[in-house]
């Protein structure tokens, strides 16, 4: 039902797009059929992959090593109130810098490669998943917090046997933030400064006038984020079922 | 476990300007003390004060063990709500108070309490998929797993139904005599049936309360249970007013 429902809305999606292009009557080269923009996906395929397989690469490192960050940064600030009152600020106000405008920055200190796109996917994860995980460990059911007082529990071991199992469907709400996030931080990285990637290969096309190959690498990273978004979901819905103790409904 | 020493607790709570009580209570070693007394007059606060928890408020007075010894470590604590947690299994459940010190659980001592509560084919099963009593019956068992002298029982039968609660009532009777047990409720029913010693909280303070001549477990509908019962309901209702 789900998946006839999803290809219901692509078929309808496809239909209006062909309709705005045959009602405006736009030229290709400014708005492109989504005939000629698989046509063009089809003869650039090769293109394509090897550049969606950078952006993709770029896109899970930055997620791993972001959430990794944010996973241990949370901790951190839920186990040592000083940490706490001390990074807790220092977090929020570095959300007020835009992290685009920092992307011209990495691309000098990490270069043109994966690194600098790694470090930018990383910035713009990292507060989502720190900021969940961090409200979920901190708002620990008091009756649990009781009876581990009363059983002379360890705070490590109220961390690790509590108050992180708790915490694990609000770190899934934080992840699945970043999935959708992720993808963003990488090609930003990608126009400021790439000789390889979904968001170089469209800078690419544009400046040729290629717009069926820019609409097509824009489709394919919409895929890719989609399948990332699912993958997470999934990810974080176990999450829940374990902390809840329950199997898949 | 050690000899089940008894507790006295006597002194002024505030919260804020408010004298939330002031209480002279002594809870004999190896009995079942029950704490009665209106919503709000601070039952609850006197158990968190003997645990040490987060009051919200000021103790000014003394909290002392009859045999000299500090309280700490020697209390065990049974909630209104099971506090399973539901993402281990039942055994691990019993056994959580080993690992949040950090060390080796006793799973065959485990195993043999959750015999003792009735549980053992649930041994595997997670929380979610009990019954209310059953998942009473585990925390029970978490309870006894603690091995301690002294436990405090905050209201735990008072979201059951009224069978399961009387069942619950005779298997705590049974499995934690010779504990000094505190036990808050709002039910003269279960003082009357459970209690050693019941204890009255208002707002002029703590104050005794005749029990039955029988010795506590005592018969649901035996005369005398049924008599304590209905004079410290009226003496409630008159307190509450």
């Amino acid at each position: 039902m789900k998946f006839r429902d999803t290809l219901l809305a692509l078929l309808i999606g496809l239909g209006l797009w062909q309709m705005l292009v045959i009602v405006t009557q736009a030229p290709h080269f400014i708005l492109p059929s989504p005939w000629r923009v698989a046509l063009a996906a089809y003869k650039s395929r090769v293109v394509i992959v090897e550049n969606a397989w950078i952006t993709a690469t770029e896109v899970v490192l930055g997620l791993l090593i972001g959430t990794i960050l944010g996973v241990a940064t949370a901790i951190q600030l839920a186990i040592s109130k000083t940490a706490e009152r001390l990074m807790l600020p220092i977090l929020v106000f570095t959300q007020a810098v835009p992290v685009f405008a920092l992307a011209p920055l990495l691309t000098l200190w990490f270069g043109y490669g994966m690194g600098s796109k790694i470090v930018m996917a990383v910035l713009i994860i990292y507060f989502p998943v720190t900021s969940a995980f961090h409200d979920g460990l901190t708002r620990i059911d008091s009756g649990y917090r009781d009876l581990s007082i009363s059983m002379r529990a360890g705070t490590w071991h109220f961390m690790r046997h509590i108050q992180i199992p708790q915490a694990l469907p609000s770190l899934g709400t934080g992840l699945r933030l970043a999935a959708v996030y992720a993808p963003i931080g990488a090609v930003i990285g990608e126009w400021v400064g790439a000789s390889r990637g979904l968001g170089y290969l469209m800078l690419l096309a544009n400046g040729r006038a290629k717009i069926d190959l820019m609409f097509a690498s824009l489709i394919v990273l919409a895929c890719l984020t989609v399948i990332l978004h699912v993958a997470v979901g999934m990810l974080a819905s176990r999450l829940t079922w374990y902390a809840q103790g329950t199997s898949r409904p | 476990m050690n000899t089940s020493p008894g507790i006295t607790l006597r002194g002024q709570h505030r919260i804020g300007d408010r004298v939330l009580f002031n209480a002279d209570l002594h809870i004999p070693g190896a009995q079942w003390t029950c704490l009665l007394g209106p919503s709000g007059v601070g039952k609850s606060t006197i158990l968190r004060l003997i645990l040490d928890l987060e009051t919200g408020g000021d103790f000014n007075g003394s909290i002392a063990a009859t045999d000299g010894m500090p309280l700490a470590g020697r209390i065990s604590y049974m909630a209104q709500s099971d506090l399973l947690l539901p993402w281990l299994s039942v055994l691990d459940n019993v056994c959580i108070g080993a690992r949040l010190r950090g060390v080796a659980p006793d799973a065959d001592r485990a195993c043999d309490l959750l015999r003792r509560v009735g549980l053992s084919d649930h041994s595997g099963q997670k929380p979610a998929s009990l019954s209310g009593g059953m998942r009473q019956r585990a925390a029970l068992a978490r309870t006894l797993f603690e091995d301690r002298p002294i436990v405090f029982l905050d209201e735990p039968f008072s979201a059951l139904d009224a069978g399961t609660r009387a069942d619950m009532q005779e298997l705590a009777a049974e499995v934690l005599g010779g504990r000094t047990v505190l036990l808050i409720t709002h039910d003269p029913a279960e003082a009357a049936r459970l209690a050693d010693q019941i204890t009255v909280m208002s707002a002029q303070g703590t104050q005794n309360w005749p029990t039955p001549e029988t010795a506590a477990l005592r018969e649901i509908n035996a005369a005398e249970t049924l008599a304590c019962q209905a004079r410290l309901l009226s003496y409630l209702r008159g307190i509450a007013a």
